[in-house]
């Protein structure tokens, strides 16, 4: 009886392994156990190696598994792309169509099965997939007839006789692989799931949900991986409550016209990558200077210029904190799982209304794609703030002049109204500009707003800026990281304090302004600390340098080749420092 | 009832005197009063040169943003309150060179709003340099020798992208100028206007005198009908693009507000944001 399991189907790409991933994960998800599925993909539709690695749990786990159980081939370059991941007991199940090859230094056991050739006798094909699955099960020794639910959503719109056709297909997978153990079954058996329902979905799926509930009407953007799925949700959904999306011309049409929109009072989000980052620029730089609210999701990929667009990368973030030119208030925000990733994304909203600047919320392509169970969310935690927004009537102004917009006040924010209420005229523009608006270039105005602007963010509230697990006073070591390395951070920390060492680790969520406060005292009560993350130049390590110091403790452990960390990664090379 | 002087506020433009764009904003101005207009329900948003600063010389709310992108600013603006009037303007460098992409892609998206172009063929604000409407030949600070490039022309790529309205004019021609503001305001869906607006600092060439003498009233053209699109572009071919009036309105054609599925009657703006659980838990269970 094992209590987890990891589990890798592969072939090429446009040949059903998503689909296969896909079904395989909906039925363990619904009897209760916890996934972590990452997909590995090119930048092309069909062609080319693609797999989809899922974990199987009965606790909540947020990492790639460092290695294989079972891997699923359709081809060749399945195995010997991936064999290695194997362990000892492990199992390759292939299609016998092209006659699988068990690489020498291995001693995993291959099972070849006759995935096309038992699909195409049931009909199609095209349900090869549906034997590998039915496979899987004799091995874990899972009842094929739970797959039923799930084909039946699937398929049902096409008939009953598909449905029945492809349950048929899993329950041949299943006695052919009974058959290739000699009828033993469950050699590999889960231990039982609590059953419990739960969310299953990717970051952008939560980013999307999340902004829905904060009342988005309105979302402008360019399709780019691994942003797109973000804009795909909101086209099916605003509809439904008025709102709509356009897919502009460009990722400057796109973030301009959330401007317009949120400018007009209605809160719009864009969503992009990198590259779409880079051409946005110029246009944050307005929403800080105009102080109109705005919010911008960066799934950030492999850089620079195209770089690896389906890979993991977490290299935008000195662009996202300094690449506009000039000086302005921005808050940057980066959440460590699927559920903060909902809950962020409908504060960044309010966070954009209450500081009347640009809010970016950074993931990454392992937090936005990667498919996993998540606890239910709680829609009552969703605040809507809209900060100083007027909405009762405005008291007449004389001779014609405008509302003070950009009234200098303590706290840095300015009272604000959107077009259409009467006394409220103001101008609105990129040049430096006095109260109401009108463009000055007095020395003394201009430090006053710049002052102004950039006090709003100087007392930022916001709810648990650095995500800790801090068990201990004073440390040996401290982890730090952003972004997706939650996961495989907090499996390493497991490890190395198995090993005898006092591990804390501390993922900041709240990237700009910066948590110094926050994270000093942890930084100061550590021997050592090493920041985890996925670029080539340490770019969170310094930041934490730039801003807390004690920078001869500091340490990076980087990884850049396009894939996420894995727990035995952090855990060897953290070891290797004592 | 607002009259025209409702639209006026107390900021000095910074144009040079003589400047065409003075023209343009009287024309806004009556305009947005002629068609029954507050000053609180219209925006102007513009974009960066000269004629970008037109948002901040007329009482109304205005944005001035950034290079070429007051298009995208606009609909923006327009998608989150259909109920607001709303004029986009700029310069030819504006619209033609560094937001020609936007250009396109407004006319043929067709999104309610008015675009005006003050078109005076050169680079003013930065000092003289040559623009996408400058003839070939035309020599400036940057193009020294005479312009390599051939002039874009604007009314004839916006037939092409699938306009529902274009018109052109001069900026002395007030009232005539005034009525087609007036005729894209009450248009259901884009409109775009370019008025020959002279540079008098920068552009010795293009000056009033030279379109006196060069433009054609479509009005004097017998027979011009602008529901015509063939027509319009044959027009426009034959006086080189030199004509004014209203050139073409297809008024069959629904805005893009008419077009997308599920839009709001009622401004997004105004809409309440809560979600209720109810829809809330019919979304949540779309992933179990």
């Amino acid at each position: 009886m094992i209590n987890q399991l990891s589990w890798k189907v592969g072939g090429q790409q446009g040949e059903g392994i998503e689909s296969t991933g896909e079904i395989f994960s909906i039925a363990l998800n619904r009897l209760g156990y916890y996934l972590y599925g990452y997909r590995h993909f090119s930048s092309r539709i069909r062609g080319g190696h693609t797999n989809n690695k899922i974990r199987v749990s009965t606790h909540q786990v947020r990492s790639i598994s460092d290695d294989l159980d079972i891997l699923v081939a359709f081809d060749q370059e399945t195995i010997d792309l991936n064999y290695q991941e194997l362990h000892d007991g492990g199992i390759i199940i292939a299609d016998a169509k092209f006659d699988p090859q068990k690489p020498e230094d291995t001693n995993a056991s291959l099972y070849s099965i006759p995935f096309t050739s038992l699909a195409t006798e049931l009909g199609t094909s095209l349900m090869k997939n549906m034997i590998a699955v039915g496979s899987t099960c004799a091995v874990l020794n899972i009842d094929t007839e739970l797959f039923r639910e799930v084909v039946q959503e699937i398929f049902g719109r096409k008939g009953q006789s598909v449905v029945d056709r492809n349950m048929e297909a899993i329950k041949a997978g299943f006695d052919a692989m009974r058959e290739a153990l000699s009828g033993q079954t469950g050699i590999m058996e889960l231990a039982k799931a609590d059953g419990q329902k739960r969310l299953f979905m990717i970051g952008n799926d939560a980013i999307a949900l999340g902004a829905l509930s904060a009342g988005v009407r309105f979302m402008a953007a360019y399709p780019i991986t691994p942003a797109s799925e973000i804009m795909e949700y909101l086209i099916k959904k605003l509809p439904a409550v008025g709102g709509s999306v356009i897919q502009t011309e460009d990722e400057i049409a796109a973030v301009t016209m959330c401007i317009g929109a949120n400018y007009a009072g209605v809160r719009a989000l864009t969503a992009s990558a990198g590259p779409g980052l880079s051409l946005k620029m110029e246009a944050i730089g307005l929403s800080g200077i105009t102080e109109t609210p705005l919010v911008i999701i960066d799934t950030q990929r492999g850089g620079p210029s195209t770089g690896l667009p389906t890979k993991q990368e977490q290299s935008d973030l000195m662009a996202m904190l300094y690449g506009t030119h000039g000086e302005i208030p921005k808050i940057v925000m980066a959440p460590s799982t699927v559920q903060e990733a909902f809950y962020d994304t409908a504060e960044a909203f309010n966070l954009a209304e209450e500081y009347q600047c640009p809010v970016i919320m950074l993931t990454d392509l392992q937090l936005s794609l990667g498919k996993q169970t998540v606890e239910p969310l709680d829609l009552s935690q969703v605040e809507i703030r809209r900060g100083k927004l007027f909405s009762d009537e405005l008291p007449e102004i004389e001779n014609k002049e405008y509302f003070k917009r950009y009234e200098v006040t303590e706290d840095g924010v300015s009272p604000r109204v959107i077009p259409g209420m009467k006394h409220g005229i103001h101008h609105v523009t990129g040049v430096e500009h006095e109260e109401t608006g009108k463009p000055s270039e007095s020395p003394a105005n201009r430090k006053a707003q710049m002052d102004k602007r950039l006090r709003k963010i100087k007392n930022i509230r916001f709810n648990t800026p650095v995500y800790k697990n801090t068990p201990h006073e004073e440390a040996d070591l401290l982890l730090v990281g952003f972004n997706s390395t939650r996961g495989a951070i907090e499996e390493a920390q497991e490890r190395l304090e198995a090993d005898g060492f006092k591990v804390n680790h501390a993922h900041i969520r709240l990237i700009h302004p910066f948590p110094a406060e926050e994270l000093l005292p942890l930084v100061q009560s550590a021997k050592k600390v090493v920041v985890v993350e996925n670029n080539a130049t340490g770019q969170l390590a310094n930041i934490l340098k730039m801003n807390v110091g004690y920078a001869q403790k500091v340490h990076n452990h980087l990884k850049y080749d396009g894939n996420p960390f894995l727990p035995h990664e952090i855990h060897s090379a953290c070891k290797e420092l004592f | 009832m607002a009259t025209f002087k409702d639209f006026r506020n107390n900021v000095k433009p910074n144009w040079c005197p003589g400047c065409g764009d003075f023209s343009v904003q009287a024309a806004i101005q009556r305009a947005a009063a002629n068609v029954g207009l507050e000053p609180e329900n219209l925006a102007v948003i513009s974009g960066i040169g000269c004629s970008g600063r037109i948002s901040g010389y007329i009482n109304s709310y205005g944005f001035h943003g950034i290079h070429g992108r007051c298009l995208p600013i606009a609909q923006g603006v327009k998608m989150a309150n259909r109920d607001l009037t709303v004029i986009a303007s700029g310069g030819d460098g504006d619209g033609f060179a560094i937001g020609m992409g936007h250009t396109i892609h407004a006319i043929r998206r067709n999104v309610n709003l008015t675009y005006i172009v003050m078109d005076n063929q050169i680079y003013g604000l930065t000092k003289g340099q040559t623009s996408p409407r400058s003839a070939s030949g035309f020599k400036t600070k940057s193009t020294p020798q005479g312009s390599i490039e051939p002039a874009i022309s604007p009314m004839e790529m916006a037939l092409t992208a699938g306009a529902t309205f274009v018109a052109q004019s001069f900026s002395t021609d007030l009232k005539d100028l005034t009525a087609l503001i007036e005729a894209g305001i009450k248009h259901d869906g884009f409109s775009l206007i370019n008025v020959f607006s002279p540079c008098v600092t920068y552009n010795k060439i293009n000056t009033y005198d030279w379109f006196k003498e060069n433009l054609t009233k479509l009005s004097g053209i017998e027979d011009y009908d602008p529901a015509n699109r063939e027509l319009a572009m044959q027009t426009l071919m034959k006086h080189d693009g030199l004509v004014t009036g209203l050139i073409y309105q297809n008024t069959e054609q629904k805005s893009y507000q008419e077009l997308i599925n599920g839009y709001s009657e009622t401004p997004l703006a105004h809409a309440d944001l809560k979600l209720d659980q109810v829809h809330f838990d019919k979304l949540a269970a779309e992933f179990m």
